[in-house]
């Protein structure tokens, strides 16, 4: 004790316990940077998620929009008759029309001299288009008719703003500098508009000629039809070899071999199932390339692995005292896996379904392969030609656009990622409604 | 009789005999079904699957044999002569195959009669004509040797399909008098009817290893027949890739295996400090209401499909990179020639893998027993220095094998690469060089029509053997650690 008294005082901690040393500060100072550092990770991840999403929206948005030029006009039986009797037909039809829109921006007060040039770079070839309305509803021939034309592609680009005036160079031949004056001097008169472009959701692959037309429909069926050869394999196939596992399965060395075919399955990259696809089903097995029903078979057997690992996961879920009240009064293993335990793990199996689903839907790499990036520019006519025929699907079709140089096939892919997007959205909401909804805790 | 409706038959005797093999169990029991040994219904499955099985294993070896014996046989009665300099049997044979296939269409269509279809004296020009109105092109002009060849095809495969439909019928009615004269009241149904589903499961989960064998069949048979054309050691230790369709192509690996782990490294230099931090910030400091936000928030990065990304590197982070390092960008370095670079791909990928990273890591830094966070905390230790010195060290294995998943998932990523790293193959160290990888080559080696034989498109299934190897290679090992150090704590 004495000698503890006598001793001086050399501890660090001199000072009051109140009193923060310069090591204690040092150390809380630490402390709270690598709070801040953490902090900053989060905000950076989830930045990335902004500006991601901004740049979809900011970009895809106005890929579902179209500028339309609305102009009523009345061709009469005699006009008609003329025209048809003339050499060069659409090209009459064209001057109607021209006198027609021409009365009208002077009605609205512009005063705007139209020669067929500058309609060609405000309108594309609007000739044949009112010519074969005419000649389908002949009816109409002396009525007013209003008319919904799509502008050219670089006067839509010019009204979403992504077009300036200034990128435009004199000797341009798709667009001069006055047509800019004749567009705005149309829009204040309410002649050229901008609408909701159904056609970008319902319509076909263009080629490069017509950018502005393109539509993502086609390729939105061809996705369709694959999800349904997903769906209808994936699911039975995966809940089968479940159960197996989960309920059947002996302890043994097949099993082990299979419990590692299937973990490794699930980490072999995308691609690799594309050369599978290739070289089996369409190298070997002669089935037919570019088919949605090809592209089905590859993203069944990559998704399988997905479903198989939640099917386990909802079928362990379902307590021992199920199965074994269901033995106890007279049912057969099966009969008890059948009849009890599958329907009470059925929420979680369809949970994980769709988000198989959704991720074979989003899926690109493997597609490429097996030939669904061709130009599909129609929809396939039978259910059975949907399956088999060439077509493409949502990713493909939005990497095909990326591809392209012209920017409105740019706006259109980023377009695409927004559809793609809300049908992916729309799974995972039902997903989790269904789990919420249906999940049972014991 | 085509497959489609022989199926349909089938099944439809599958359903008789259903009814039939219930009603005789039920008749034999004498209407009680106390009698019975299984229910009702387990008879008429079971008579139903002998129906089934039989005829639709005859109907499916059929289908598998008949190209191959018919073809054979039709091969055997081309003469050698018929074969022209240049040309081989199997382009005859497939030229072959396109007339018969075309004759079928147009008998179908109703363009040309049946009879015509077989007669040896037609004009040839005619049939040729007659062909491109039903819309098959034939590229040369038929001779009159492809002409009965695919005559014979067209025979051959008629009287074949006669006699699959006639046995697949048989069998399937004899399946069902067998499957009918077993059933009796004291048949032990339920018992082959659940052996039968015990097989059908055991099938399925199958299936898992036949897709590996899959695999691994498609891109070993196809790699040995480029390494029969192309030298091994050439393309392992060269160092130039200029694949050209026209011949007289370099096909090394190595550059673009340095792009695919240039790409990757910057790829994790993003993702695992950010998905690490996160983690740790989300596990041990953030509140309940702070995790149940930002978690799914990052998730969701996960859920975003790779198209999705690829366009962001190349349309966004790609300009944006060029007007920061590119020419008169805002740093004045030129070091960057155009949009598509190493370090945009890396760069959004890494954004990919911040979730991957976190996620994973989340649950392992959880599964560290909070016994030991209490001792650290209760000597003193601030909460980062518990994090740093006691969790992190525990739970470094589990992060090792998450860093190792996500490099994996890194070296197999496809779509941001095609898009967003560009398609020159050079070795550079600069990061601000488009390059290429093993992934975008296989891409671009395998689309668009180029004939499987030629070495530049065999190349992709030695590439894709390369990568198959690397991330199964980084996948066993990151379980085994992982596994590993599981066992530590449980």
């Amino acid at each position: 004790m004495t000698d503890a008294s006598a001793q001086p005082q050399t501890s660090k901690h001199s000072g009051s316990l109140l009193e923060q040393d310069a090591r204690t500060r040092r150390r809380n100072a630490k402390e709270a940077r690598f709070k801040a550092y953490g902090i900053a990770a989060i905000l950076v991840g989830v930045l990335a998620l902004i500006v991601l999403l901004w740049a979809i929206l900011s970009n895809g948005l106005p890929a579902f929009q179209r500028a339309i030029v609305q102009v009523d006009m009345t061709v009469t039986q005699e006009e008609f008759d003329a025209a048809e009797g003339t050499l060069f037909k659409t090209k009459e039809y064209e001057k109607l029309f021209v006198t027609a829109l021409s009365s009208q921006m002077m009605a609205a007060g512009i005063d705007a001299n139209f020669e067929g040039k500058a309609l060609e770079r405000l309108l594309g070839k609007v000739g044949g288009t009112i010519r074969a309305y005419y000649r389908e509803n002949p009816d109409q021939i002396g009525e007013v008719v209003t008319f919904d034309l799509a502008a050219a592609s670089r006067i839509d680009r010019y009204l979403k703003g992504s077009l300036k005036r200034e990128d435009i160079g004199p000797d341009n031949r798709f667009i001069q500098p006055e047509d800019f004056d004749v567009a705005d001097a149309m829009r204040e008169a309410g002649l050229l508009k901008q609408v909701f472009d159904w056609n970008f959701i319902t319509g076909v692959d263009t080629g490069v000629d017509n950018p502005g037309g393109a539509g993502i429909g086609a390729s939105v069926l061809g996705s369709f039809f694959m999800m349904i050869v997903v769906l209808f394999l994936a699911l039975p196939i995966g809940v089968a070899a479940s159960i197996y596992l989960e309920e059947f399965a002996p302890k043994n060395r097949f099993t082990d071999f299979i419990e590692v075919n299937i973990s490794n399955l699930a980490a072999v990259p995308s691609i690799v199932f594309g050369i599978l696809g290739l070289a089996v089903f369409i190298q070997f097995m002669h089935l037919p390339q570019s088919a949605p029903l090809v592209g089905g078979l590859v993203l069944t057997l990559m998704t399988l692995p997905t479903i198989i690992i939640s099917t386990r996961a909802s079928l362990k879920a379902v307590p021992p005292s199920i199965r074994d009240a269901a033995l106890g009064v007279g049912a057969s293993k099966m009969q008890s896996v059948f009849h009890h335990v599958l329907p009470l793990a059925a929420p979680g199996i369809l949970t994980g379904t769709i988000i198989g689903l959704a991720q074979a839907l989003g899926e690109t790499a493997p597609l490429l392969l097996i030939g669904m990036v061709g130009f599909v520019a129609r929809y396939p006519d039978t259910f059975l030609g949907g399956l088999e025929g060439p077509n493409s699907a949502m990713p493909a079709q939005i990497y095909n656009w990326a591809a392209r140089s012209d920017p409105v096939f740019t706006e259109k892919a980023w377009g695409g990622i927004i559809i793609l997007l809300v049908f992916l959205l729309a799974m995972n909401i039902i997903a989790i409604i269904l789990r919420r909804r249906f999940e049972r805790r014991w | 009789m085509s497959a489609f409706w022989l199926l349909l038959l089938v099944l439809g005797i599958a359903l008789v005999s259903y009814v039939l093999g219930r009603g005789r169990a039920l008749s034999s029991a004498g209407g009680d079904i106390r009698n019975l040994h299984s229910l009702p219904v387990y008879y008429g499955a079971n008579a139903a699957l002998f129906v089934l099985i039989p005829s639709l294993i005859l109907l499916m070896l059929w289908m598998v044999a008949q190209p191959l014996v018919v073809g054979a046989r039709v091969q055997a009665s081309i003469p050698a002569e018929a074969v022209s300099e240049g040309s081989t049997i199997g382009l005859v044979m497939s030229d072959v195959r396109r007339v018969a296939d075309g004759l079928d269409l147009a008998v179908a269509q109703g363009v040309i009669e049946p009879s015509y279809a077989t007669t040896s004296d037609t004009n040839l020009t005619e049939v040729r004509e007659r062909l491109g109105d039903v819309g098959v092109a034939l590229g040369s002009d038929i001779s009159v040797t492809v002409l009965t060849a695919a005559q014979l095809l067209r025979e051959t495969n008629a009287s074949w399909y006669f006699w699959r439909t006639v046995l697949v019928v048989a069998l399937a009615l004899a399946g069902l008098g067998y499957a009918y004269s077993m059933t009796q009241k004291d048949f032990r149904a339920r018992n082959t009817v659940e052996r039968v589903i015990l097989y059908l499961l055991i099938g399925a989960a199958s299936i898992a290893i036949l897709t590996t064998v899959g695999i691994l069949f498609s891109l070993i048979f196809n790699t040995v027949e480029f390494f029969r054309i192309y030298p091994a050691s050439e393309f392992f230790f060269s160092l130039t890739w200029s694949p050209s369709f026209g011949g007289g192509s370099e096909l090394g690996i190595l550059p673009l295996l340095w792009g695919t782990f240039y790409i990757s490294l910057i790829a994790l230099l993003v993702a695992v400090p950010i998905g690490l931090l996160s983690a740790i910030y989300l596990s041990e400091y953030a509140s309940p209401a702070v995790r149940s936000i930002a978690k799914p928030l990052l998730e969701v990065l996960a859920g975003i499909p790779t198209i999705v990304y690829g366009l962001f590197a190349l349309l966004t982070v790609g300009p944006f990179l060029v007007s920061f390092f590119g020419q008169n960008g805002h740093f004045g370095v030129n070091w960057m020639a155009g949009g598509t670079a190493v370090m945009t791909a890396g760069l959004v990928m890494g954004i990919m893998l911040i979730p991957f990273v976190s996620s994973l890591s989340d649950d392992i830094i959880n599964a560290v027993p909070q016994a030991m966070r209490d001792g650290s905390l209760g000597l003193g230790a601030t909460k980062s220095e518990t994090i740093k010195q006691v969790v992190l060290p525990a739970a470094l294995p589990g992060i090792v094998g998450a860093i190792l998943l996500a490099a994996s998932r890194a070296i197999g990523e496809t779509m941001i690469v095609v898009l967003g790293a560009g398609a020159a193959a050079r070795l550079s160290m600069n990061p601000f060089d488009a390059m290429t990888t093993v992934t975008a080559k296989i891409v671009s080696q395998l689309t668009g029509d180029s004939d499987f034989a030629s070495p530049e498109a065999l190349v992709a299934f030695a590439l894709g053997m390369t990568l198959f190897v690397i991330t199964l290679g980084l996948n066993v090992f990151a379980l085994y650690i992982v596994r590993k150090y599981r066992e530590q704590y449980e």
